[in-house]
Order: C-alpha cells, then structure tokens, then sequence
C-alpha cells in the first residue's frame, strides 16, 4: 500500500480500500436480503436454505397471528406512536434550535444534557423512566385512598404506558439527533437573508414562516424521518418503560426466541420495507424542498 | 401556539424569548431523563421484599453486588460481578477496536477516494440506511447464514472443510461481536467522515510535495485531524456496548452474561433497589470511560 508513486487523483491504497468498501457494504445489506429472498420461502421451507418453492405463504401465516401475540395491534401501535413522536420531535427540536441561536440561559447545560442522553446506556433510562412511573403509581395510590376516591381505586392501574412512559423514553433519544441535527443546519446558515427581511419590514414571525422555515424546511424534514424510524424500531429505552402493552420491535425481540418458521422473516421484510419506505418518502420531499427553493 | 404567536405579531412584532422556546425541549429531559436519573440514585439506597420497594437509607444493594469480590473462590474465579464486567468491558474493547479500523477506512474511501460530491453522497446513504432499520431484524438476519444448517456451515461441509457444522457461529460471543460490528460500524464511519472532510486538501498536497509516503501522509496528517471523529465514533460504540442486553441476548441465545442483562433481569423480577445500585456502577464506569475520552475536544465546535 506504501506506494510513492501513486497518481496525483488516485490516493494510495485505492484499490484495498475499494476492496473494503465493496465487502462492507456486502456486509451491511448482505444479511437484510438473505431473509427477504427467504419470507417468500414456499410452505414446506425452513429457516435456513434452500428454498422449498416460492410462495406468500409465510405472509398469510403472519396475518393469522404468530401463537398469543397480535401483530397487527402491535404494528398499529408502533406506527401511530412513531407518528406521535415523529411530530413532537420535529416541533421541539425546531424550536430548541431557534433557542439556542439566541441568547439561552443555560444553554450549556441542556446542551450537556443533551449529550448525556444521547450517549447513556439506554438500559439506565429506562429503568429511571419504568421506576419514576411505578413510584407515580404508589404515590397515586395512596393519595385514592386517602381521600377514599374507591371508584378511581378500583379502575385504576398504572400510569405506565404507550403515550405516557413509553413516548417520553422515545423523546430522549430522538430529540438529541434532532437538536444535533438544527446546530449542524444554523452553523451553515445566512444570518443576512433574515436580516434583509427584517430591514424589510417583516415581523419576527413572518420572518420565520417566509424565509427562515422554507431554507431550513428540507433539514426539517430529516429531523422527522430521525424521530420516526429511531421509534419505530427502538427497543432498549423502552422495554422497562413500558406497561401492559409491547411495541412491535418489542414483540420482535420475543418472537426471536419463540417462532422457529419463516413467518419471523415475512415480519421483518414487513418492518423493513416500511422503514425504507419512509426514508426514500423522505429523500423525496427534501429533494422537492429543495428545489422550490432555488 | 402558532396562531396565537400570529395574531399577537400582527399587531405588534413581538419576540418570544429564547427560554420559552426551549422549554418544551427542556421539559422532555427534565421529566424523563434527569429526574429518572435521579430516582435511579435515590433507590439504590432502598431496601425491597417480595412486594415493594421501602424507603430507606442503606448500603445493602451495593454491598451484595460485591459480596465476596475482595477474593477468589476456590475455583480461582472472582465474584460475579466483577467477572460480568470483565466480559463486557472485553467485548466493548473488541468491538470498538473492529469497528474503530473498518469505519475509519469506511469514512477514508469515502472522503479522499471518491471524486464526485454526487457519488460521496450516494454511498455515504448507502452507508448509512441500514441505521434506520430496525435492529432486531439485522441481527436475526444472521440465522440463515451462520445457524447450524446455515449458508456458512453449508458451504464448509460442501468444501469439505469440515465434516460437521461449526456450532459456534452462531449464540456465542462471536456472533455477538459480529452482530455489534454490523449494527455500530455507522457510529464510526459518520463523526470520522465529518472530521476529514473538513480537513484542507492543500496540507495533503503539501506532505506528499514535502516527500512523505502515504503511511506518513495518514499517520502524521490526516489521523490528527480526524481525532475528533474518532473520540466522538469511539464514545457512541463503547457506550452502547457497555450498556447493551438487546444484542447480547438475541444474539448470545441469551446465554452470555452482560451488565445490560443484570439490570433487566433485575428490573424484571422488580428488584428495583438491586437493579438501580447496578445501573449507578455502570453509569460510573460508562463516566469514567467518556471523561477519558472527551478531555480531548470540544464536540458542539464540530456539527
């Protein structure tokens, strides 16, 4: 690889590096398309190849529901949590980045917290989450009992759940990309467009809704595509932070131990094709994004 | 909260400050993260039963952690604990350091190997939509190749390699470790490519003008200056290792121990008080490992 004679445009190494690339990348998606080719495996077919015929055999079965577990329900679950957590996060992190560009008191801090949830072991948040609600439970309890309100005690029976716990345990590892994402899109960005608006006359707000909302409009939407797909299929900060009901990533991580036929392969090609789904949706409306505005 | 922003502003241009702005955002980590954190804290010192959790201020939880650590047993083995952590803090290292060189070639192709931005674009999503997919379908997308009767072991018996199927590709520390390196490679390739694509092209030209050989040009040139990538890729893969129990699980048939897994298993048999003593070590440990790391830069200068 020490070659000193290498050519002016082509660094030295180029072709292991080619090499390595080319293998990495075979590496990545190699696996994801083993068990695409095989969720179509025919109805005598196993878990591993070859195949026993071609056939949506397996898609059926999933259909009917995999032993105890309701996928559909699940699935329903994960989506409309991801769209929920896809919004708060694209509203919140726009609005922290527009904070931060001005004068923020504590900046520092929540910026380090930040960091600190971004890069905490995902096990400790949701412990911290799964017993900050237990104990809001007890506290709940007890306060039923006091004041002797025995219907609430009867019906109540936890504050666990989709949109209390579980959405709040999504937030702290979307919202750090997001944030992320808005300090990368305000460093690169002309201060001198929003000060020729201002010069003109706009208000704060018109400022915002015309100029500075439609160039940071594609980022936005990148901020979004985070917040759904890093919920769509998270698992650690959620798995203690959870009540009753299990996500479908949740319900997922059960079957691996549990079904021993393709149909856990036609389940993945499902969840998989929504993801890309939704990342090439997203590619979409940045590149039309972009181009309204040039 | 738009609307009434917009009707205020119309009629006089009024500005919301910049701590109402972030207070949504604020709250989000006040509510779920700091004050977990704290209660994490606060429990560790309690005593528990079958039943429920008591209030109360002890050492208990930490001292069972680490009763009969201070000497080995009569098998010459320390306690479990420091043995959990022995293993995991082994994995993390072999994993950071695989992924540390295959992301850092990864991000070097990419960033000084291709010629066209069109085409550095394209690969580096290549690169990177595997991450927005769910994990657990990644990791059970081994079975087919490394299980008993997987592709792997096929080919080998085919080859005559072998005369029976290797049992230990698959539900041991090295489809752990191989799944680890598939997942948490992007946490490597992303920060070290940010880092060199930032690097003047000209100090290149100028080490090779100068004589030095390639070797030199990387190791005294472009490692430097990609120092920052590397400490940030290497934060996000030793932190998520050391805390992992998903991966481990799945990919160890649940049967390799890990720190991660103390704590859900704890926290599943609602042994709060033992599990938030656990999750307060490991977040000490997971500390001390970053402060090393971080002492080095300044992460916001580099978004």
């Amino acid at each position: 690889m020490a070659n000193q004679n290498f050519e002016p445009k082509r660094p030295a190494g180029y072709v292991g590096l080619l090499t390595v690339f080319v293998l990495f990348v075979i590496f990545l998606y190699g696996p994801m398309a083993t068990i695409f080719i095989l969720s179509f495996q025919g109805p005598d077919g196993g878990l591993t190849f070859p195949l026993q015929g071609v056939s949506l055999h397996w898609f059926y079965k999933l259909a009917e529901g995999l032993g105890v577990v309701d996928i559909g329900a699940a699935l329903k679950r994960s989506l409309v949590l991801g769209l929920v957590v896809m919004s708060f996060t694209m509203v919140m992190s726009v609005l922290a980045g527009l904070a931060f560009r001005k004068k923020l008191r504590g900046g520092n801090a929540l910026f380090y917290v930040t960091v600190a949830s971004l890069i905490m072991p995902s096990i400790i948040v949701s412990l911290g989450i799964g017993l900050q609600f237990r104990l809001l439970d007890s506290a709940l309890k007890w306060c039923f009992e006091y004041f002797a309100m025995t219907g609430m005690l009867d019906t109540f029976g936890t504050s666990l759940g989709l949109y209390s716990s579980a959405l709040g345990a999504h937030l702290t590892w979307t919202l750090p990309f997001g944030l992320l994402i808005m300090f990368a899109v305000f460093n690169r960005f002309n201060p001198a467009y929003e000060e020729a608006a201002q010069d003109l006359g706009a208000t704060h707000w018109q400022t915002f809704k015309h100029v500075v909302f439609p160039l940071i409009a594609p980022s936005v939407v990148g901020v979004g595509m985070f917040g759904f797909t890093l919920s769509w299929d998270e698992i650690a900060r959620t798995s203690q932070a959870i009540g009753d009901v299990n996500t479908l990533p949740l319900e997922l991580q059960g079957l691996t131990t549990t079904v021993t036929n393709p149909a856990i392969y036609a389940l993945g090609s499902i969840t998989t094709m929504v993801s890309f789904l939704v990342i090439g949706l997203t590619m979409l409306a940045v590149k039309l994004l972009s181009k309204r505005r040039t | 909260m738009t609307t009434q922003q917009n009707t205020q502003n119309s009629v006089a241009p009024l500005r919301i400050s910049a701590g109402w702005q972030a207070t949504p955002y604020s709250m989000v980590f006040l509510l779920f993260f700091l004050i977990p954190l704290g209660l994490i804290l606060m429990v560790s010192f309690w005593e528990f039963n079958e039943y429920e959790m008591i209030p109360t201020f002890t050492w208990h939880s930490y001292i069972s952690i680490f009763e009969g650590c201070t000497q080995l047993n009569e098998y010459g083995d320390t306690c479990v604990t420091l043995k959990t952590y022995g293993s995991t803090i082994r994995i993390s290292l072999i994993v950071w350091f695989i992924t540390l060189i295959l992301g850092f070639s990864v991000a070097y192709f990419l960033a000084f190997c291709v010629r066209t931005t069109a085409m550095q674009t394209m690969l580096f999503v290549l690169c990177t939509v595997p991450f927005w997919t769910s994990n657990v379908i990644r990791m059970i997308s081994w079975i087919p190749l490394l299980g008993r009767n997987g592709l792997v072991n096929q080919s080998l018996v085919g080859m005559g390699l072998v005369d029976q199927p290797v049992e230990w590709l698959l539900f041991s520390e090295f489809s752990v470790v191989l799944a680890f390196v598939h997942l948490y490679t992007m946490f490597m390739i992303v920060p070290i490519f940010n880092s060199m694509m930032r690097i003047d092209r000209s100090l290149i030209e100028a080490a090779t003008d100068n004589g030095a050989t390639a070797w030199q040009t990387l190791w005294n040139v472009i490692i430097p200056l990609s120092r920052t990538g590397i400490i940030i890729g290497s934060i996000f893969v030793i932190t998520i290792v050391m805390g992992d129990f998903v991966t481990i699980g799945v990919m160890g048939g649940q049967q390799i121990a890990s720190v991660g897994k103390i704590i859900q298993v704890q926290t599943s048999f609602l042994q709060f008080p033992l599990a938030a003593a656990n999750a307060v070590i490991l977040l000490l440990v997971v500390l001390m490992i970053i402060w090393g790391l971080t002492r080095l830069v300044d992460i916001r200068k580099e978004l």
